[in-house]
């Protein structure tokens, strides 16, 4: 038994014991993750995607601070009952600007990947409200509290910034303009509209809690809610369009 | 004798600038109130940061005291361990019971911002995962390198900044879910400011362990110890690199990772998992390899077998993580690598648990007479089922059934509660008469209690997991004889009820073992009786008449 008298060295020595393990456990990582960065296969090009508007941004972070991730996949599978339950499948593209994503791992409650536009406002504030009231036998918490804590935006430009940095494509003008971005998302008749439409396409819009005084959590998270899996439009999406 | 001039050394020095540094940065994020999340967690650590300079300066008036060791190894830090990881599992199992009843009664969530199901679960997993399974792992650690090296545990201030450094990391992580501060990368919830803490801690860590391996009298490293070297090393790399990200301000706690969607999912799971095949396996497979030959008084089963199922495991482990992957954006090549690892793994996972309950052979009539002996046992028992039942998951036609469904919860907890738990049960009811050098336990009768009733509230608790998530997976894709689907989501939340009630039975069940347990070693620390001139570390099994 060679390996034996082979593995008697590294018993005795502790430091190649140690570099033994770390060659041992960093193949399986490098093999696995490291080509998702250059094989262009991995994300493919898709029209529509653009990055999130500051206000869904800020939704987003409260969707993450709540923990929704530990109920609420965001994640449609290629298999046939989830498809014609939720929609089509994700895409790579969908998520590409997701850090750290959303897939989630546990579906307690239903796959949220598309449910942007699904349902109004109105709904999705009272079921965050008061779920049950909404949909019963539901064991979803009540989140009231959301539309009573007003939101804190002033550094949201710093989150775009960073986002940027990071490869985002947000452009100067979206940082610099991100908090009226906020606002106007809520008010479609701003005189910021406009050019807040012009570079969120597809963003919704509207008083999304019904508040008109106050921009709330609330706001934050039914517009990010509302936006979810809007932004490719698969009436004229070509699957084929990426094969090699 | 004291001394009138305190001499410090070097990790003194250092933790006393370290202290210093942490204690400016907290006052200064709490005073900038970026978010209220890092105004309330700056005072945090400026407080903890205070006390532990406080506590320094007192252990320098005293320095020349500390060079007397009447014991040749560092068992404090070890029972302190003891004390910690008892104290947070009985806080992890309880969060994991209120969530378990906030699933099966809404109402429980009381719809504030602080206790909601969302924010207690990574709590509840933190606590389990990392405060009792680290602790544990961090105390036998300590413990096993000590004996099996015969030297004490490298550096003096060194060990207790691991262990202190350990519990704030704990404290931090704790009070920013309550606060809603989290990156949401499950297993890996805490902002950057933490995970750079944690590092710290970390690589100390690994250098205390290193240390005491480079100071040993025994010519060989006891395998127990490749496991937890391989533990120690893998969870540095792994943290370090799924963690990569960077904060929106220096002094607020928001961060933005690296990676992003597809490229950040595939880092992630490949943390994750291995946060179950490091963390939760190989320390924990270092406990058995130390704990089992003691306590059953054999020799390892086998010596090859245990260099084998080593690399094997290390090897095809770090491999597995696409499985929580299936059907999704990431792509085939990567699914159906990381399912073909998965199923691969099972044969040395089984290896190790072969040579574990192989171990036994010889004395199998001690599972009889000895319970502790016996929850030994049976952890590799539920080891073996449960990494059956995971390549068994990882196949992608079953995963297509099982994955986001309770069978993945009924899955982990048979890991976690029957592996993981039962093993570190038996290590604390061995190593508490050891340390405090008592003459066996309080009572092995409450270790029988503790059995059972654990062993009933698991068995429910998975049962009840296996029914509710096949019957969760087989509704989502029911069809009606018409074409369409049979049932709408909600049907399939309210079909899960009963499941949930006695899910939560059983957790009940296991949270009682536990407090059971804890009386049991306190009894046996307060009131055990002493053993006279007799290293039982070496010997626990001589009272009962063992045969050479």
């Amino acid at each position: 038994m060679r390996f034996l008298t082979f593995h008697q060295i590294l018993e005795r020595k502790s430091i190649l014991l140690l570099i033994g393990i770390l060659i041992t456990v960093a193949i399986g990582g490098l093999v696995e993750i490291v080509p998702l960065f250059y094989l262009k296969s991995t994300v493919e090009k898709v029209e529509g995607m653009r990055p999130y508007t500051p206000l869904e941004l800020a939704g987003r972070n409260v969707y993450i601070r709540e923990g929704c991730y530990t109920c609420h996949s965001q994640m449609i599978r290629t298999l046939r009952d989830e498809v014609e339950r939720y929609g089509h499948y994700s895409l790579a593209a969908e998520s590409m600007y997701d850090r750290p994503f959303q897939w989630g791992s546990k579906r307690t409650g239903p796959d949220l990947a598309r449910v942007g536009g699904k349902y109004s406002n109105e709904w999705h504030l009272e079921h965050l409200a008061n779920p049950r009231e909404v949909v019963v036998g539901s064991i979803m918490p009540g989140y009231a509290f959301l539309a009573g804590t007003k939101l804190d935006y002033r550094n949201i430009g710093d989150h775009l910034k960073v986002n940027a940095m990071l490869g985002v494509p947000y452009d100067e003008e979206m940082i610099a303009k991100a908090k009226a971005d906020v606002l106007a998302q809520l008010d479609e008749d701003s005189d910021d509209y406009e050019a807040f439409a012009a570079r969120y396409p597809k963003a919704p819009v509207g008083n999304f809690d019904g508040n008109a005084r106050d921009v709330t959590e609330m706001d934050a998270l039914i517009a990010y809610l509302q936006m979810l899996g809007t932004l490719v439009d698969f009436t004229v999406y070509d699957d084929q369009a990426n094969l090699r | 004798m004291q001394q009138n001039s305190p001499t410090l050394s070097f990790g003194e020095i250092g933790l006393f600038f370290l202290s210093g540094a942490t204690f400016l940065y907290g006052l200064m994020a709490a005073s900038r109130r970026v978010d209220p999340i890092m105004e309330i967690h700056g005072y945090l650590i400026a407080i903890i940061s205070l006390a532990a300079i406080v506590l320094l300066a007192a252990r320098a008036t005293k320095a020349g005291k500390v060079q007397d060791h009447a014991d040749p190894y560092n068992m404090d830090v070890v029972k302190a361990g003891v004390i910690a990881s008892t104290f947070w599992g009985i806080i992890g199992f309880s969060v994991g019971l209120v969530i378990a009843l906030q699933l099966t009664f809404p109402s429980l969530n009381f719809d504030t911002a602080y206790l909601n199901f969302g924010r207690l679960r990574p709590l509840h997993t933190s606590a389990v995962i990392f405060a009792f399974g680290g602790n544990i792992l961090i105390m036998t650690s300590f413990f096993v390198v000590q004996k099996t090296c015969k030297a004490r545990l490298a550096g003096e201030i060194a060990p207790w900044f691991v262990f202190w450094g350990y519990q704030i990391f704990i404290l931090m992580a704790a009070t920013g879910y309550l606060i809603g501060g989290t990156q949401s990368k499950e297993y890996a919830e805490p902002e950057w400011y933490i995970d750079i803490w944690l590092t710290l801690v970390w690589v100390t860590y690994l250098l205390v362990f290193l240390f005491t391996l480079f100071k040993r009298k025994e010519p060989h490293i006891y395998v127990a110890n490749w496991f937890y070297l391989a533990f120690i090393v893998t969870v540095a790399m792994l943290h370090v690199v799924n963690n990569f990200g960077i904060p929106v301000s220096f002094f607020g706690s928001k961060s933005y990772g690296l990676f992003a969607g597809t490229q950040d999912a595939m880092t992630q799971w490949w943390y994750g998992h291995n946060a179950v095949g490091f963390f939760l396996t190989a320390g924990f497979l270092a406990i058995m390899y130390y704990f089992i030959p003691k306590q059953a008084n054999r020799p390892v089963y086998s010596y090859r077998l245990s260099i084998i199922h080593f690399w094997a495991l290390i090897f095809l482990y770090i491999w597995a993580g696409p499985h929580h992957l299936h059907y999704t954006a990431l792509p085939d090549w990567a699914q159906t690598l990381g399912m073909t690892f998965s199923i691969m793994l099972w044969m040395p996972s089984w290896g190790g648990m072969i040579n574990g309950m192989m171990t036994l052979s010889g004395a199998w009539d001690k599972l009889r007479t000895d319970p502790v002996l016996r929850m030994m046992v049976v952890s590799t028992a539920f080891y073996g089922m449960s990494t059956f039942e995971g390549p068994l998951m990882s196949i992608k036609a079953v995963n297509s059934l099982s994955h986001y469904t309770d069978w993945t919860i009924g899955h982990v907890h048979s890991g976690a509660l029957g592996w993981v738990a039962y093993i570190s049960f038996g290590a604390l009811y061995c190593i508490v008469p050891w340390l405090w050098k008592k003459d066996g336990l309080y009572s092995n009768k409450l270790v029988n209690w503790h059995f059972w009733i654990s062993t009933l509230g698991i068995l429910l608790y998975i049962c009840a997991m296996w029914v509710s998530g096949i019957m969760q997976g087989l509704m989502w894709r029911a069809y009606d004889q018409y074409g369409f689907l049979e049932y709408s989501f909600i049907e399939s939340v309210e079909a899960m009820h009963p499941y949930y009630f006695i899910r939560a039975l059983g957790g009940l069940l296991f949270v009682l073992g536990s407090l059971i347990m804890a009386y049991n070693l306190w009894k046996t620390v307060k009131s055990g009786n002493p053993v006279v001139a007799r290293d039982t570390s070496k010997t626990p099994m001589l009272r009962q008449g063992e045969a050479a």
